[in-house]
């Protein structure tokens, strides 16, 4: 078990290694590279520039530069945004709370109504409710979650007046019955690709199970068939669902992104939006960065714990 | 079941691949629809009196059917179905364009690496690995806010972001491929590197490679309406299905048609890829030949 913890953290620290190399690849497309929030200021003379790029050591090799960026974030320096001057680190977590709080509901919503949705379509296969599933789940996953979050809005804000169109709550108020209020909507819109994604995995777990020959013997001694399901059926079919845990991380944030631009959510997404309108490279970069990381660790703790609950793995 | 086999069997491959297909309906229903979106685009505009970009103020949020505008109107008095069958042109050639360079890339990377295997796989498939922690939409807008919007950008940026998938695929039918006796053949004849990679594995993979190339096209046209909708792809006045749902939210409570044409247009063409891409899956898998 040891050995196949460290071998898959020599991965990971390798991965993100490269994840580092591509974000500095990126930083250096940037127009002017980091140098831009100094060049676009009219007063700065060639001169100045000039200082400035010895002074953040903009004339030292690639490879150089690369290193010490890598060791700065690693300690923490993610340098400051353009916009006010704060450490990107403090303004990205300072947006993280509600970023989670989403992707939490959300999550939770999809994984009860995903894994209901893909039991009962394995156990019933081929039944209308399983057709009726199959293809409401490639709806789902085709629909542009920010088209599905301007219709909720329509019907739900708009025409009933059920919810709030947007904000995490309303000025003044902020009591949890509040929060929980505004809550609602992105977290449906965010949870219908999630739900989706959920009962398609849950199903074909589910049906992988149901044809193995220990159930067939649980059910040749007579076993009642609940606690066939339940016992032995239900939780070896979610043992693989850990795995898409990690692998839906990187869809969650997407996901996330768009539905707290629809829904004016004060999140991590929408403020990389906002920066991205402002040109605050800094921060745009260190949310690349942080994301990547996040699924890069979730991945990695997806692959432990799947290895922590099935010997097979970490044997093999 | 064993009269089933015998029944396929004596068809040519072709042939009972397409008896498989058209046993799924959604995935000819899917082929219809992107026929109709495609040649409605390509050439519904001729048929239209009104041009998508010409402004008629007086005339703007004219609701659907009301008079010689059958979706209406937006906030500048241009037609909305004009707008559609222009925006389609754009979202689906991007849609298509991006899966192309997308495959390109993604069959070169995974043909290497699968092939040599070793450091040369290692490193390409740990580069595939580590451009898939970014979650896709944050590192296209990141690449788009770096760069001029338009339609190359746009284009290019998406494919940048979705070759990956296609590359493991690849990756993983050259790795098993290469060791079958045809290849160990071509091998001995004295052919090259390349030319078994290219003229006997990657076209032996072909079925996958199709499968995937159906469900990038839906990708893609999701992703430029993402972009688009962001602001950070194709710019008005061109239109795209994307970019017209721009200030559909603005517009949510006075005119809301604006948001419904464009946004079934992209569900309706997405969900038709993917589901094209499912019947494929389906009718080309080689696993269903062998009894």
């Amino acid at each position: 078990m040891a050995r196949y913890v460290v071998n898959r953290l020599a991965q990971a620290i390798m991965l993100l290694v490269i994840v580092s190399g591509i974000g500095f690849a990126v930083l250096h497309m940037a127009p002017g590279g980091p140098l831009s929030q100094f060049a676009a200021s009219a007063q700065m003379t060639q001169e100045d520039l000039d200082r400035v790029t010895r002074q953040l050591g903009l004339d030292r090799p690639l490879p150089i530069q690369y290193l010490d960026w890598f060791g700065r974030m690693l300690k923490g320096d993610w340098g400051r945004s353009y916009r006010d001057g704060e450490a990107v680190l403090s303004v990205i977590s300072s947006h993280l709370g509600a970023t989670l709080e989403l992707m939490a509901t959300a999550t939770i919503i999809a994984v009860l109504l995903g894994c209901w949705i893909g039991i009962l379509g394995a156990l019933r296969r081929y039944s209308l409710f399983d057709a009726l599933a199959t293809v409401g789940a490639m709806i789902a996953l085709s629909i542009p979650t920010f088209w599905f979050g301007l219709v909720t809005i329509y019907v739900f804000s708009v025409k009933l007046g059920w919810l709030p169109s947007g904000n995490r709550e309303t000025v003044g108020d902020g009591s949890f019955l509040d929060l929980l209020h505004h809550l609602i909507a992105p977290a449906m819109v965010l949870a219908l690709v999630e739900t989706a994604m959920w009962g398609r995995f849950m199903r074909s777990s589910m049906l992988e199970v149901i044809n193995q020959d220990y159930i067939r013997t649980a059910r040749a001694k007579g076993m009642p068939e609940w606690r066939i399901l339940t016992v032995h059926a239900l939780r070896n079919a979610l043992l693989p669902m850990i795995t898409v845990a990690g692998l839906q991380l990187p869809t969650l944030l997407g996901g996330a992104l768009v539905a707290e631009t629809v829904f004016t959510w004060p999140g991590m997404g929408r403020l990389f939006l906002d920066s991205i309108g402002y040109r605050d490279y800094p921060v745009v970069m260190g949310i690349l960065m942080f994301s990547a990381t996040m699924v890069l660790i979730g991945s990695l703790l997806a692959d432990i714990l799947y290895a922590v609950v099935d010997p097979r793995i970490r044997v093999g | 079941m064993a009269t089933a086999v015998l029944s396929t069997a004596q068809l040519a491959p072709g042939q009972a691949a397409w008896r498989r297909f058209r046993r799924h309906r959604l995935a000819l229903a899917g082929a219809v629809i992107i026929l109709v979106l495609v040649l409605g685009s390509a050439f519904g505009p001729y048929l239209l009196p009104f041009d998508d970009t010409y402004i008629d103020i007086m005339k703007r949020f004219a609701p659907p059917l009301s008079g010689a505008h059958i979706l209406g109107t937006d906030e500048l008095g241009r037609d909305v179905l004009a707008r559609l069958m222009m925006g389609g042109r754009v979202s689906l050639s991007i849609g298509i364009v991006a899966m192309v360079i997308a495959m390109a890339v993604g069959i070169v990377v995974g043909a290497f690496a699968g092939f040599y295997g070793g450091v040369v796989g290692a490193v390409l498939m740990r580069l595939v690995d580590a451009v898939l922690c970014f979650p896709t939409i944050f590192l296209l807008l990141a690449l788009a806010a770096l760069t001029e919007p338009g339609l190359v950008t746009t284009t290019v940026l998406i494919a940048a972001t979705a070759w990956m998938a296609v590359a493991r695929v690849v990756e993983a039918q050259v790795r098993s491929l290469r060791e079958r006796e045809f290849a160990v053949a071509a091998l001995a004849f004295g052919s090259s590197n390349l030319r078994i990679m290219f003229r006997e594995l990657v076209p032996n993979a072909i079925a996958p490679i199709v499968v995937a190339a159906t469900l990038n096209v839906a990708k893609a046209i999701l992703l430029e309406s993402y972009v688009s909708y962001l602001g950070y792809g194709i710019q008005p006045p061109a239109a795209s299905w994307g970019n017209m749902l721009n200030n559909a939210q603005i517009y949510l409570t006075s005119a809301p048609w604006l948001a419904i044409a464009p946004g079934v247009a992209i569900t309706l063409a997405v969900t038709s890829f993917n589901f094209l891409g499912d019947g494929l899956r389906d009718a080309l898998d080689p696993r269903m030949n062998i009894p």
